[in-house]
């Protein structure tokens, strides 16, 4: 077995096993969802209008806050160390704890936003749109987040630290996102564009992200 | 730049030129204000509002300008391990927070009269205050890390992953047709702006510069002052030596 597909089975097997956040993230999800229309009122009309918006709000928040924890259990227990002794250069080795991250943390998300997608009033074409963008874009959220997550491993105040320097640069994916959503939920004018760019948004993140991380994770080891 | 690993040798220098940096600064604050509020035409259709232009344009520019040279400060921590670089990085962060704020406030304060709103989520005006966010996630972060080697590496980091949203907000006015006007000072075809209104606005970018360049130079005297502060207080602490104190209580 390579290094890179090693490491990925050992991270899915302690999200599964050790029950470190697995499926936290997705109740975090349901949450947020839940509680917005309290926030704004029964208005169906209004959450029909927004629902996609709420779904991508929600998906955000519940990818960033979930990601403290990716480097900090290997850094408590030593394992960093070993990441770093690895042969697998260091940025795969953070994009397969990223994947692996994505798979038990982003893709339920995904899964389950067209059933969320009923409780906001969002019409079928919207809930494909919701969920064909949270698809595309989740992976994008997980690898800018990986960039917190290695700034802040070994912080105490790490986990809110992470939000505040992450959501400024998941800006642009949140507003192609939700932009090509619209448009497919609407009269699918403009969204072509949008989407392009959130695809390429997506994989520049893909391929610089688990750099910037690398970089980040080298930095902090003193 | 080699010479100025020193930090004496750097704190000397900025000894030396401090002097003639403010009085620059000076001079030019008061020629450039001068022409902006007294010497200089209202605009046909701004009205006097067009002068709050003089303080929002050049504040704008110095937005950008910060954080540029953030990254190249932060290039200097990484690759060259320059002993200064961290230092600079860490001085101009809350300037270009600074800078960044009076340009959003100044639009703010424009757009009100203009455009009837106090905020419109047009592109240079979000990725702007996308800016001022990733100025205070900088600091929160140095402000986070106890050890400053640490600390320097990291937050150099942050801002050169930071830097993308530079071209963003240059680009911003450009790439999208927003509510905010396009470039008008240095574009193809000379700028669309009188030169009765144009030399106040330069005379006010190179004294806003200047000044920048000013505080820079006393936050970097500073932070290396607080930095060999906290070395001998930490020494300090692990000797208990009395000599050590009493050069704390003379610094």
């Amino acid at each position: 077995m390579t290094p890179f597909l090693a490491l990925l089975r050992r991270d899915l097997r302690l999200a599964v096993r050790a029950g470190s956040g697995f499926g936290l993230s997705l109740l975090f999800f349901v949450s947020v969802v839940v509680v917005t229309p309290f926030a704004l009122g029964p208005d169906l009309a209004l959450l029909g209008r927004i629902g996609p918006a709420i779904l991508w709000l929600a998906a955000l928040l519940a990818t960033l806050i979930g990601l403290d924890r990716l480097f900090q259990a290997d850094y408590d227990d030593g394992a960093l160390d070993l990441l770093f002794a690895m042969r697998l250069p260091l940025p795969l080795a953070v994009f397969a704890k990223a994947l692996a991250h994505w798979l038990v943390t982003g893709l339920p998300l995904v899964v389950v936003s067209p059933v969320l997608g009923l409780l906001v009033n969002a019409n079928p074409q919207a809930m494909a749109a919701t969920a064909l963008t949270l698809l595309v874009g989740t992976p994008a959220l997980t690898m800018l987040g990986a960039i917190g997550a290695a700034l802040t491993v070994g912080l105490r105040r790490g986990g809110l630290l992470l939000p505040v320097l992450v959501l400024p640069l998941a800006v642009p994916v949140l507003i192609f996102a939700v932009g090509a959503t619209e448009a497919m939920a609407g009269d699918g004018s403009g969204f072509a564009p949008a989407f392009m760019l959130l695809v390429g948004i997506v994989l520049a993140s893909l391929v610089l992200a688990p750099v910037a991380a690398a970089a980040a994770l080298r930095a902090a080891q003193t | 730049m080699i010479a100025l690993a020193n930090p004496a040798r750097f704190a000397a220098l900025a000894r030396r030129l401090s002097p003639w940096l403010i009085g620059a600064t000076a001079v030019l604050f008061a020629a450039g204000l001068w022409f902006a509020l007294v010497a200089s035409p209202a605009d046909y259709q701004q009205g006097e509002t067009v002068r709050i232009m003089y303080v929002h344009v050049p504040a704008a520019w110095l937005s950008l300008m910060a954080w540029t040279l953030m990254s190249l400060a932060s290039l200097g921590v990484l690759v060259w391990r320059h002993p200064l670089a961290d230092v600079a990085a860490e001085a101009a962060a809350p300037l270009g927070a600074a800078f960044t704020f009076l340009a959003l406030v100044t639009g703010s304060l424009w757009g009100k009269p203009m455009w009837g709103a106090w905020w419109v989520w047009d592109a240079r005006l979000t990725s702007e205050l996308v800016l001022f966010l990733m100025y205070l996630g900088v600091i929160a972060l140095r402000g986070a890390l106890d050890e400053p080697a640490r600390a320097s590496r990291l937050v150099a980091v942050l801002t050169l992953v930071g830097f993308v949203n530079i071209p963003i907000v240059k680009f911003s006015v450009d790439w999208w047709n927003t509510l905010h006007q396009g470039e008008s000072v240095f574009r193809m075809g000379g700028s669309t702006i009188d030169s009765s209104m144009l030399i106040p606005l330069f005379l006010c970018a190179v004294a806003f510069t200047l000044l920048f360049f000013t505080l820079w130079l006393v936050g970097m005297r500073t932070a290396l002052i607080q930095r060999r502060l906290r070395g001998l207080r930490l020494r300090a602490a692990a000797e208990g030596a009395p000599g050590v104190s009493t050069a704390i209580e003379a610094t």
